[in-house]
């Protein structure tokens, strides 16, 4: 775990982003900063450029000019190889549905994480088998095929291998979607309090304004086109702020 | 743990999977078939005569001598003279010489009517002697000895009684019936003609065709001859003989000698240049058939591929959960080549395993049709390189759908779009 509790988890400095030969469609993000255990939800409809920026914080994509800091590491610019490799150590990625390889078992699923990040296999072993039972699966589906599973099960899973290296950062892409409105809530409970034990930072993306009401702070992609990039959702005022001053509620010493 | 993910994923697919490693053993079983037995064949081809300098016959070509005289197929254009074969034979520089009569038969199998000097002198392989699986060379005029497989595929045994017939084909409507011919003897296996023939003495031959005149027999009731007078019968024919000669050097002067022999047309050649024409002639035939082997397989591999590249629509969503993890673009280009020598390594695994099994199982069958003695193990010197080149080949073909894997996964990002 990189984040140490005097770096913000987040950081994103004269954020640019633009496809290249393509004027149209810009991506601009003055400067954003989220502390440890502080939880993101990015509101956007489609076609707002919610994938890219994605794509852009996951360090898939390159940005045309600024910063990205995770933890105080610098994240973007930075080369590809390296970029991936710290992508395997200090994010974890939940996608909307089918985010398991369906002919590996749960377990392997989870291991994956670990595998990619080079870390030692048996203590892996041990946490992934704890989250798994604290994330409420039970013991007899571990070695079953990700296939078998209901799609509740599968998100949870994800959630699993997504911390599994108590990662800085968690983004989840719509992960809520395929879940009927009692099992999203509990699903958005259950990421966020097994974050919050991870001193994780969870960056929800989701076109459901509904769903804002779990999180500290929002950022609308219909805004940023005005300049608006962070809402206080508790305060629920839009805030024309460029340095956040919100301090971390949760995350200190928080283990998991 | 790339590999173990390759591993895990071939298998998820193995329906398909199963279809790709199918044809790719079938067609690495073809390549490596055709391969070993064009060695095989050669080998076994070039050892069916050996030791022998010079075959001599009536004037034609030398590969019409060659089929007739020693792979026993087709026939000889004329015969020779007792008398010249015997000046011949006078040479100072012959050292042994072994004449031939054909033109008979028995079931199929040709009839070469020779002398005992043919079990002595005759050599194929690495200079092997004929040798007897039991009994023993023929003493007396109605006596025969039995290749290998003529013995085998009819079933003879030692003291039964053949009857001989006039001409080569399986079925003759001129036998000679009055005066069959007992087994004496049965050759040890060659894997070469010898094993097909059926050998009698030259007066046994002379026996037969005794009264005979242009080719049918004689009218009326032949008078009986005594035994002494049978044993002196002498041929006045005979198609044609090897010679061994007392040193190698004499070899072209004797063989000129021959070719320019005053008396008679003859032609006299050197068995081991007659074999390289012929066998050169038949490397045409082999090379094509090996071209269309490795046409079949670069299909085969091309199959592969198209199942890779199809497959990769499906696996879209895979590899966005790979690269979400942490995998770099080149790591999911190297599952895709591990699936792709995995597959390789399998069907070359399985094709030999196949060929084995079809060699183990044919080998009786053409040792005993064919008089080819085929190893079962299909492995040659080259084989491991050209197994490493299919390997590579293979290797170069599936970069193709790993490369567009690579650029799918850096252009696509993490979100799949369905």
């Amino acid at each position: 775990m990189l984040s140490k509790p005097n770096f913000p988890a987040l950081e994103l400095k004269n954020f640019h982003f633009q496809w290249p030969g393509q004027q149209a469609f810009t991506l601009d993000i003055p400067a954003v900063s989220l502390a440890v255990g502080q939880h993101l939800f990015i509101r956007g409809a489609s076609g707002s450029g919610k994938t890219t920026l994605l794509n852009l914080l996951c360090g898939i994509h390159t940005l045309t000019k600024g910063e990205i800091l995770i933890g105080g590491q610098q994240f973007q610019p930075l080369s590809g190889a390296k970029r991936d490799a710290m992508r395997a150590r200090n994010i974890g990625v939940v996608f909307q549905q089918l985010n398991l390889i369906s002919y590996l078992s749960v377990l392997d699923n989870v291991l994956l994480a670990a595998e990619f990040a080079g870390k030692a296999l048996p203590e892996a072993k041990t946490r992934a088998k704890s989250l798994l039972t604290a994330l409420g699966m039970s013991e007899t589906l571990w070695h079953k095929p990700a296939q078998q599973l209901s799609v509740g099960q599968q998100q949870r899973v994800a959630i699993a291998r997504a911390l599994l290296n108590e990662p800085a950062l968690l983004i989840a892409d719509e992960p809520t979607s395929a879940l009927d409105a009692d099992n999203r809530d509990a699903f958005i409970r259950l990421l966020l309090s097994e974050a919050d034990r991870c001193a994780t930072t969870v960056i929800f993306v989701s076109h459901d304004a509904q769903l804002a009401g779990f999180f500290g702070v929002m950022l609308q992609m219909d805004n940023l086109a005005a300049g608006v990039v962070l809402t206080n959702i508790t305060a629920n005022t839009p805030t024309n702020t460029t340095t956040n001053t919100l301090s971390a509620s949760t995350g200190e010493s928080a283990t998991c | 743990m790339l590999i173990r993910l390759a591993r895990q994923s071939l298998w998820n697919r193995r329906g398909t999977a199963l279809m790709t490693l199918l044809s790719l053993v079938i067609s690495i079983a073809l390549l490596l078939g055709i391969d070993h037995l064009r060695l095989e064949a050669k080998r076994s081809f070039t050892s069916t005569v050996s030791g022998t300098d010079l075959i001599v016959g009536a004037r034609s070509g030398q590969l019409n001598l060659l089929l007739y005289s020693v792979f026993r197929l087709g026939n000889a254009t004329n015969n020779i003279s007792w008398q010249h074969y015997q000046q011949i034979k006078q040479h100072p520089q012959v050292k042994w010489s072994i004449p031939l009569a054909l033109g008979d038969s028995h079931r199929g199998f040709r009839v070469i009517g020779t002398t005992d000097d043919y079990f002595r002198f005759f050599r194929y392989g690495q200079q092997q002697q004929l040798e007897f699986a039991s009994g023993q060379a023929f003493a007396d005029v109605y006596q025969t000895v039995l290749g290998a497989a003529v013995a085998d595929k009819l079933g003879y045994q030692l003291g039964e009684q053949i009857i001989l017939s006039h001409g080569v084909g399986a079925v003759s409507f001129s036998q000679h019936k009055d005066q069959p011919f007992t087994v004496v003897g049965i050759l040890a296996p060659t894997g070469t003609p010898v094993d097909q023939s059926v050998h009698v003495s030259l007066a046994g031959i002379e026996a037969i065709h005794r009264g005979w005149q242009g080719g049918a027999p004689a009218f009326g009731k032949q008078p009986k001859l005594s035994d002494t007078e049978l044993a002196a019968l002498q041929p006045k024919v005979i198609t044609g003989f090897m010679l061994g000669l007392k040193s190698k050097v004499a070899t072209f002067a004797l063989q000129r000698q021959i070719n320019e022999f005053k008396a008679e047309p003859l032609t006299a050649i050197l068995p081991g240049a007659a074999l390289a024409e012929l066998w050169q002639m038949l490397s045409m035939v082999e090379n094509l058939l090996l071209l269309v082997t490795l046409l079949v397989l670069i299909a085969a591999l091309i199959g592969m591929m198209t199942t890779l590249l199809a497959a990769m629509k499906e696996r879209q969503r895979e590899m966005a959960i790979l690269r979400a993890v942490g995998a770099r673009p080149w790591q999911l280009f190297w599952l895709i080549e591990l699936e792709v020598l995995c597959l390789t390594l399998l069907s070359i695994a399985g094709a030999l395993a196949t060929l084995t099994a079809a060699l183990w199982l044919a080998q009786p069958l053409l040792s005993s049709q064919y008089g080819l003695v085929i190893s079962i193990w299909p492995w040659h010197a080259h084989t491991g390189t050209l197994l490493a080149a299919l390997t590579g080949i293979s290797l170069v073909l599936g970069a193709i759908p790993s490369y567009l894997t690579y650029r799918q996964s850096v252009a696509q990002g993490l979100v799949v779009r369905l």
